[in-house]
This record gives structure tokens, C-alpha cells and sequence, in this order.
């Protein structure tokens, strides 16, 4: 990697006159980088051990832990509620990822020919990614309302018949989808123009004198050379979109009664980390939360590495 | 020209769905003040309302009624400010460590927080909560600030700002005139960086003034939350909830975060998107 290059020894050298011995001299570095590490040895490297450990344990977070062993993992591998909130997590993932990736690049395309108001279109597409999700998933809830939502009437005003967008199993995963391409789509069409800002003209001018079309150059010229971009969206997308928790939790809460993690009607909303969340904090089961966390983590490393392989892949 | 006659069209064909898109970006913004203005029974109303009511000031007054907002919004605040400040101390010294000297265990030391980027939030929760519970921080805002108080993203990114940013000939003059590292720090180093500590400053506002699933589990106290929480109680627990002042209390807890944000639009997005196509 780039960024772990050695570089030569230029500032920091001990002065001539006076050498100090040791990793004395150094101290002053030491401390300056401390805090960051303090905090990780007890807020971050501690906390992963310890869950690993608790993984094996059945804890209620109260009493005495009971080895396991790892009956958590198998129980974990013939949990129908686990499947099924990686179920309904990719299948939001996916309502949502594809529409945003596909709207952010065509906004960034056109804001990238654009001349006039780029600014202001910017600000205006960006404004989303900066709400917070709590106020944003209260009023898309009202929006999506089965009654009274703005969507409905819009719906019903071309002679479509009232949704329980909050009430059905797909209801719900597209109105989470709807929030979440709602709240990244500008972020990403950002991220695009920015690499379609480094696309040299010439290329542009060179393929408009061959006589290509617009959509012949999308996807001869752009698409090719926003590969990287496209890598980084995608990834960044799948790590925080598989990760959902805060829009079905808001979302939802009105409409489950059994708990505050349940994810609505017939669990059709619980998403992996909100039946994490269930687990370790409804049913006071630390240990098999532990568990089921781990799971979340190689659901979201086995993706992760399968979409960087299908965008690597693809200019080959 | 063909090329000018043609313009106007192509302007428009260009600007048509750029501004249908930015009026889907505003459209739930707009949808939040509007409820905000209606009572819940007119909220409930067939068609919904889309002109501006009368009650906004009843909910205001409903809202403080139901929830703490001003004690709540002080702890966000509160937990915002801290973190942002103790993220922007440590991070910064942090990263100019590793920008600019050299020292034994450097790169293992700097690979290590290549390495934190990776660990998901999800697994350290309960270890965190149980740790938070045994020193007694549970329900405290030191739960949250704590933990939060430096970054390894930050790191990273001021790292990189500072490897172009600051000059080594720089900090050799400073040298010479006989500065040691923390005068260096505050006078060479940090100058220069203002507009990258500018970014990740109003970023870590914003990301602590949104955080929610850590304080909603470690914040057990219901009286004593962020105003995040107290929102999605406002939303949930109330029985019926009245959208009036649901409404009106999302729409007050964003008006900070559009101050942030209108105070740095300019740094953020010309900075995110920098950072973006240099990773």
C-alpha cells in the first residue's frame, strides 16, 4: 500500500550536539499519538477480544458466563430469524443501492455539463446526506403513511389503490430503500462528478468527431474511466447499507409490538444489526449477541469482497 | 451557428431534471414544516395538506410540554462540541506524527490504524456497554464522548493533508529558531491545515449530533438523552403519537446541523469529493 511507504529520516534527527539514548529521545512523539491508541487499546482492541470470548460464553450480562463452546455458531447457522434478516438486509440493500449508483451517475453527469447554478446544485443535492436519520425517518414515515402520506395520494390521484407501505413486507423494504437512496444519492453523485471532473476533454472531443453519441461515450469513455469511483461508492455503500439500523428502528418502532428491535410486522424490516440489537438487548442474551454480530461482520466482508471482485473484473 | 440554436434546448433538457432533482432532494424537508404547521387531526386529513397551517407555535408549546428539548438538545450539543474538539486535538497531533517524523515502530504503529478502519462498530457494542456499566458511565454523556474522543479516520485524513500541506523546509526554519514539536505543532503545523481540521471538524459534528444507536443503548435514563433519542421516543413510546409534534420536534433538531452546514457547504463537498478520487 501507498500510504505504509518508508520515508527517509529528514526532520526528526537527534540533534549532534547532544544524543540522547534509546526511545527516550522519541518520547515526545510517543505521547503525541497516545491518545488515540489509549483509546483504542480500551475502546476498540479490548471491546473485539472480548467479544470473540463472549461469542463461546452464554451470558445475560448479569450473572456468571457459561463456556459454550461453539453452539452459539452452530445455532446461529439454523436461525430462521438470522436468515431472514440477511435476507431482508440484501434485498433493502439492493432496492436502494442500484437506483442510487444509477440516479447519482446520471445527476453527476448532467451537473458535469452544466454550466450554469453547479454550485447551488451541489448544496441542494447534498442537503440530504446531512439530516439526521431519526428526523428524516420520522417524516419519510409520514410521507409513506397509509392514510394521510403524500405518496398515497399522489398514487391514488393516477387511479392506484392505497399501499401499506408500513404494514406489508415489501412495503416496508421499499420505503427503507426509498430513505436510504433519498439520503445518498446526491452524496454519491458528488463523489462521481468529482471523478468526472479528472476526465481529460479530449477524449470527449475526440469521441464527438468520431461521430459517437451521447450514451455510446457514457459507456465507451465515462463509465470506463469512473471504474475506481464506481469501486469506492459501491464499496462504501455495501459496508453502510448492510449495516442499516437507525431508518428501519424509527421507521418501525410505531408499528412492531413484541420490541423495539423487531423490525415491524412479521420481522419483514428487521435488518441484521437491528436483530443484533434484539438479541443482546431485548433478550439480554450478550453472549449469542456476540455471536450473531460476528456473523453481521462476515456477511459484510464476504460482500464487500464479491463486489470488488465483479468491478475489478468487469474492464479486464 | 447550429451549435447556439440548439443550445437553448439542450439547456433546457439539461436543467429540467437537475431541478426535478433537487426538488425530490428538498421535497421532505418542505413536507416536515408543513406538518409542523397542522394539527394531528389535520395531518390525518384526506388529501394531505400541502400549504402551511396554523399551529405550528401549539406544537412548540405541546412539544416542550413532552419532551425535555432544550435539555436534550444541550446534551447533543454538549457530546457534539466535546468529541469535535478532543477529535480535532488528538487526531491532528496524532497525524502530525506520522506526516512528519520518523521513529521506531512507526509503520507498524500506523499499519495498526490502517487496520481499526476495518473493525466494524457492531462488534465492540456490548463489550463497550459492559465496560460503560463497571466504571459507571452508563446513562452518562461520557459514554459517548469518551470512546469517540480521537479516530483513526481522522488520522488518516490529516495525515495525508499534512504530508503536502506542510513544507519540510518549514519546520526546519522553526527548528533552527529553536521550536521543540509542540510549538511547531501550534504554530507551523496547524496554520496551514486550518481548512482539512475545517472538514473533519464539521464532520464529526455532524456524525455525534446524529449518532443514535449507541446512545439510544447507553443512554438507559429516559429523562437524560440526546435529542435524537428523545426524538424517536416522542416518535414511539407515546402510544398515540401526535404527528404535530413529531413533526415539528424533527424539524428543530435539524436546524443546528443546517446551521453546520450552510457555515461549511463549501469545505465539505469540495472536500469529500477530494478526498474520494484521491482514495
Amino acid at each position: 500500500m501507498a500510504v505504509l511507504e518508508q520515508t527517509p529520516p529528514a526532520v526528526a534527527q537527534p540533534s549532534p550536539t547532544r544524543p540522547k539514548k534509546g526511545l527516550r529521545k522519541y518520547w515526545h512523539l510517543y505521547a503525541a499519538i497516545s491518545p488515540f491508541y489509549l483509546l483504542f487499546l480500551g475502546f476498540g482492541l479490548f471491546p473485539v477480544g472480548f467479544s470473540l470470548y463472549l461469542s463461546f460464553h452464554r451470558w445475560d450480562g448479569l450473572g456468571s458466563m457459561e463456556w459454550a463452546g461453539l453452539s452459539q455458531y452452530q445455532y446461529l447457522l439454523s436461525d430462521g430469524d438470522f436468515w431472514n434478516s440477511i435476507g431482508n438486509t440484501l434485498i433493502i440493500w439492493v432496492l436502494a443501492t442500484f437506483p442510487m449508483i444509477f440516479l447519482a451517475m446520471v445527476t453527476a453527469v448532467m451537473l458535469n455539463s452544466a454550466v450554469r447554478f453547479k454550485g447551488l446544485y451541489r448544496v441542494a443535492y447534498f442537503l440530504p446526506n446531512v439530516t439526521s436519520v431519526v428526523a428524516i425517518a420520522i417524516v419519510f414515515g409520514s410521507i409513506f403513511s397509509t392514510n394521510s402520506g403524500v405518496v398515497n395520494a399522489v398514487l391514488h390521484s393516477v387511479g392506484i389503490d392505497q399501499v401499506a407501505w408500513l404494514n406489508t413486507p415489501w412495503g416496508i423494504k421499499v420505503t427503507i430503500a426509498a430513505l436510504m437512496t433519498w439520503q445518498w444519492t446526491g452524496y454519491n453523485a458528488i463523489i462521481f462528478l468529482a471523478g468526472l471532473q479528472t476526465v481529460p476533454g479530449e477524449l470527449y472531443e475526440a469521441a464527438r468527431m468520431d461521430g459517437a453519441g451521447p450514451i455510446q461515450t457514457f459507456f465507451r469513455i465515462t463509465l470506463p474511466l469512473l471504474r475506481p469511483t464506481l469501486l469506492f461508492v459501491l464499496v462504501v455503500s455495501t459496508v453502510t447499507g448492510l449495516q442499516s439500523f437507525s431508518e428501519p428502528q424509527v421507521l418501525l418502532q410505531t408499528s412492531s409490538n413484541d420490541s423495539t428491535f423487531a423490525g415491524g410486522p412479521g420481522h419483514s424490516g428487521q435488518t441484521m444489526v437491528l436483530y443484533f440489537f434484539q438479541q443482546t438487548f431485548d433478550n439480554n442474551d450478550f453472549g449469542y449477541g456476540a455471536a450473531v454480530a460476528w456473523g453481521i461482520f462476515l456477511v459484510v466482508v464476504l460482500f464487500s469482497i464479491i463486489n470488488w471482485r465483479l468491478v475489478q473484473r468487469r474492464g479486464d | 451557428m447550429a451549435a447556439i440554436k440548439g443550445s437553448r434546448r439542450r439547456g433546457i433538457a439539461l436543467h429540467l431534471p437537475l431541478i426535478i432533482g433537487t426538488l425530490l432532494s428538498a421535497f421532505p424537508f418542505y413536507w416536515a414544516v408543513i406538518m409542523s404547521t397542522h394539527s394531528s387531526s389535520e395531518i390525518f386529513a384526506y388529501p394531505p395538506k400541502l400549504l402551511p397551517g396554523t399551529h405550528f407555535l401549539e406544537n412548540v408549546r405541546n412539544l416542550f410540554d413532552a419532551i425535555d428539548f432544550f435539555g436534550s438538545m444541550w446534551n447533543s450539543l454538549l457530546v457534539a462540541v466535546s468529541v469535535t474538539f478532543l477529535v480535532l486535538l488528538f487526531d491532528s497531533l496524532a497525524a502530525f506524527v506520522f506526516a512528519k517524523f520518523e521513529f521506531p515502530g512507526k509503520n507498524v504503529l500506523f499499519g495498526l490504524l490502517m487496520v481499526i478502519f476495518m473493525v466494524p462498530a457492531q462488534l465492540s457494542v456490548i463489550p463497550q456497554f459492559v465496560i460503560m456499566a463497571k466504571i459507571g458511565w452508563i446513562g452518562s454523556m461520557t459514554a459517548l464522548i469518551v470512546p469517540a474522543a480521537a479516530n483513526a479516520f481522522g488520522i488518516f485524513w490529516m495525515r495525508q493533508y499534512m504530508k503536502s500541506a506542510i513544507h519540510d523546509e518549514l519546520l526546519d526554519a522553526s527548528k533552527l529558531d529553536g521550536a521543540h514539536f509542540l510549538r511547531q505543532y501550534w504554530h507551523v503545523a496547524l496554520p496551514v491545515v486550518r481548512p482539512g481540521l475545517a472538514f473533519l471538524g464539521i464532520f464529526t459534528f455532524m456524525g455525534q449530533w446524529n449518532d443514535f444507536a449507541w446512545p439510544l443503548i447507553s443512554l438507559t435514563n429516559p429523562d437524560n438523552v440526546t435529542l435524537q433519542v428523545a426524538l424517536s421516543q416522542l416518535n414511539g413510546t407515546h402510544g398515540t403519537t401526535d404527528y404535530g409534534i413529531v413533526m415539528t420536534g424533527a424539524l428543530l433538531a435539524l436546524v443546528p446541523l443546517l446551521i453546520v452546514f450552510a457555515i461549511g457547504a463549501k469545505q465539505i463537498i469540495g472536500d469529500l469529493a477530494k478526498g474520494a478520487v484521491r482514495g
